[in-house]
């Protein structure tokens, strides 16, 4: 089974992150790039298919020059090849522009199944996996926590609010994952030096038939029209303990539907 | 903070990413616990040697990894800094495995060397006894020929790291008519599960606690003629090769210890705020952390140089002795500033560098006391040419 781990690289959450004033997209400089932590759920679940199935774990990424870092890590945690899809012209792609190229650069791969992790931790929008699935005509079983492949039969756990839905479907299908599924490896030293002689092909838009005026800031459907820094975060409710202590504190999680 | 390090390859740059997500992930949420609990994290090796971390300078071909010092010696520092007990455990196995990897017959790495630097089998290094310390050819464990081709060991070894936990000791043992200079000592590689050797309970430690030190006794153990490890007699060359390397561990066990009270120190000058501003502020507090800073620069640079004559395959004895000196004196030093930046706090265990200067003491002591370094550094100068 061949499957196509989605990984983006994100500005690390433990650095402080910015928006360039220029065109209100993300400022990459301003902080080291990281893989998007559900993405490394995401490799991890594409190894152990890959290790129960066989068949090939290729890399599927876009962005700028140094995504390459990313995908380095990727190949490092044991994928066995990347596709590492970069163009000027994708600058500023929303969501949907980014699941449309993505769905052409997949057109250059041969795959049964799309691994994601649900969504990332820059944007958050959570709706590329499912986007994707539409561009491609392919079912989506978004929220894995748990993936069960038979043959072209596929069955995961959905995680919903209330425990989980049990969703099939038959290959060649997307699949989005949550953290709960596995625990990400490390990767092996001996993975890391064979990881630079894993083959990395470059896609720019053309070689994936992507259309120019589909993708960039400028054809974008969602617009980031102003942004500003987070007020500073104001003291919390005290709740004087008078006996019902248990009952307030039980009434604040179920409000804020922790429990 | 983030080390500026320089690397020699990419890889080891990703090697050295790696790490740091170890340290993060793996050893910080549990060191203060384990630490207060006397608890060996021996997962924790196994872990490191299914990451290909335990065998990091040794050939590609028995399962290491083929690095130079100059890389494996920054891994130490940054696991070191993380944990202690981490940090030095992976030294002294390196250690341990040392007389395998160089002295060893191609038929003894080949057996023993893949389990030793995949985790599998942990390692001690056995060389001290209680009256033979920093006069290590004094000692009195002997290893006699029993005719049949084996030996019959007899004696104790003390403060051995790992004592009890290892699955392998690296045993130095007398197997001649004693000599004044070592020429009757033999190295042995003896499976900890060997019938007559036994482990003492862990001395009660002032610091690194999660690591048991223990004695080791060697009670009429029996062992064939593959357990020796070079020549009869070859021992203590053996013995002082593998130390020279193990100095620098140690030294690079130090700066890491070092490191971590020093971002402790600044993390906590930034926020503690008296008289209006933060205390990092005052010149006082400025110009220790100046100071601290400097000093653990220059202990890293000088591992480092040494590790990098060790690599090109120059001598490096005397520079790793200035290393271990410098670096262990340089730990000690700055741990005891960062508990004065912390003031009370800093004297409390809900911070860390009160054990940070607890576990900076031992580096001062082990693999040959900063007096002996001086001793072989000043030997250098004045030996005849």
């Amino acid at each position: 089974m061949n499957i196509v781990v989605l990984v983006k690289q994100v500005p690390d959450t433990a650095t402080e992150r910015k928006l360039s004033s220029d065109d209100n997209t993300l400022d990459r400089a301003a902080s080291d790039g990281v893989i998007n932590e559900l993405d490394e759920y995401a490799i991890e679940e594409a190894l152990l298919l890959r290790e129960k199935h066989g068949g090939e774990v290729t890399v599927l990424t876009m962005g700028p020059d140094q995504a390459t870092d990313s995908i380095r890590k990727a190949l490092s945690m044991g994928a066995d090849k990347a596709v590492h899809l970069s163009d000027e012209a994708l600058h500023g792609s929303d969501a949907l522009q980014t699941a449309y190229a993505l769905s052409k650069a997949l057109g250059t791969v041969e795959f049964d199944l799309v691994v994601l992790g649900s969504e990332s931790t820059d944007a958050r929008t959570g709706v590329v996996g499912a986007a994707l699935a539409e561009y491609l005509g392919l079912p989506q079983l978004t929220l894995a926590g748990k993936v069960d492949v038979d043959g072209s039969a596929i069955k995961v756990q959905r995680q919903t609010d209330y425990g989980y839905d049990v969703v099939e479907a038959q290959l060649p299908a997307v699949v989005s994952v949550v953290e709960k599924i596995n625990e990400p490896r490390y990767p092996s030293f001996k993975l890391i030096m064979q990881a630079k002689k894993k083959p990395v092909q470059k896609l720019a838009i053309a070689d994936a038939g992507i259309d120019a005026a589909g993708v960039g800031l400028a054809n974008a459907t969602t617009e980031t029209v102003d942004f500003a820094a987070a007020p500073p975060r104001a003291a919390g409710t005290v709740v004087q303990d008078e006996g019902d202590g248990g009952v307030k504190a039980a009434d604040f999680l179920a409000e804020k539907k922790f429990v | 903070m983030l080390v500026e390090r320089s690397l020699p390859t990419p890889e080891a740059n990703d090697l050295l990413d790696m790490v740091r997500e170890f340290v993060g992930k793996e050893l910080a949420p549990r060191v203060a616990a384990d630490e207060e609990n006397d608890a060996f994290p021996r997962d924790v090796f196994t872990l490191l040697g299914r990451s290909g971390l335990l065998g990091l300078p040794y050939p590609g071909e028995y399962g290491g990894g083929g690095q130079p010092y100059e890389v494996y010696l920054q891994v130490v520092e940054e696991l070191a800094g993380g944990w202690l007990a981490v940090g030095l455990g992976l030294s002294v196995h390196t250690l341990s495995c040392f007389p395998v990897a160089e002295f060893g017959s191609d038929a003894q790495r080949a057996a023993l060397l893949p389990d030793m630097l995949g985790g599998e089998r942990l390692g001690a290094y056995c060389l001290s006894e209680a009256h033979s310390g920093s006069d290590a050819a004094a000692m009195s464990t002997r290893a006699e020929a029993d005719g049949a081709g084996g030996y019959l060991l007899n004696g104790a070894k003390s403060w051995i790291t790992h004592g009890g936990v290892a699955d392998f000791y690296t045993l130095f043992a007398r197997t001649g008519a004693a000599d004044a200079k070592g020429k009757d000592i033999t190295c042995f590689h003896i499976p900890a599960d060997t019938a007559g050797v036994a482990a003492d309970p862990p001395e009660r430690k002032m610091g690194m606690c999660s690591s048991p030190t223990a004695a080791v006794r060697f009670d009429a153990a029996r062992v064939d003629g593959a357990a020796r490890i070079g020549a009869a007699g070859q021992g203590f060359p053996i013995a002082l090769a593998a130390l020279d390397s193990g100095r620098l561990g140690i030294a690079a066990c130090a700066v890491g210890v070092a490191q971590a009270a020093l971002d402790t120190a600044v993390g906590y000058a930034r926020e503690r705020r008296q008289f209006d501003r933060p205390i990092a502020e005052f010149q006082g507090v400025g110009f220790m952390l100046a100071d601290m800073a400097t000093h653990i620069e220059a202990a890293r640079e000088l591992y480092l140089a040494a590790a990098r004559r060790r690599d090109a395959g120059h001598p490096f004895g005397t520079q790793a002795a200035m290393a271990k000196l410098f670096a262990t004196d340089t730990a000690m030093r700055v741990t005891t500033d960062a508990v004065q930046v912390l003031g009370g706090y800093g004297y409390t265990r809900d911070f860390p560098v009160e054990r940070l200067m607890r576990e900076a003491k031992v580096l001062q002591i082990v693999e040959g006391t900063n007096q002996i370094q001086r001793l072989v550094i000043g030997r250098s100068l004045t030996r005849a040419v």
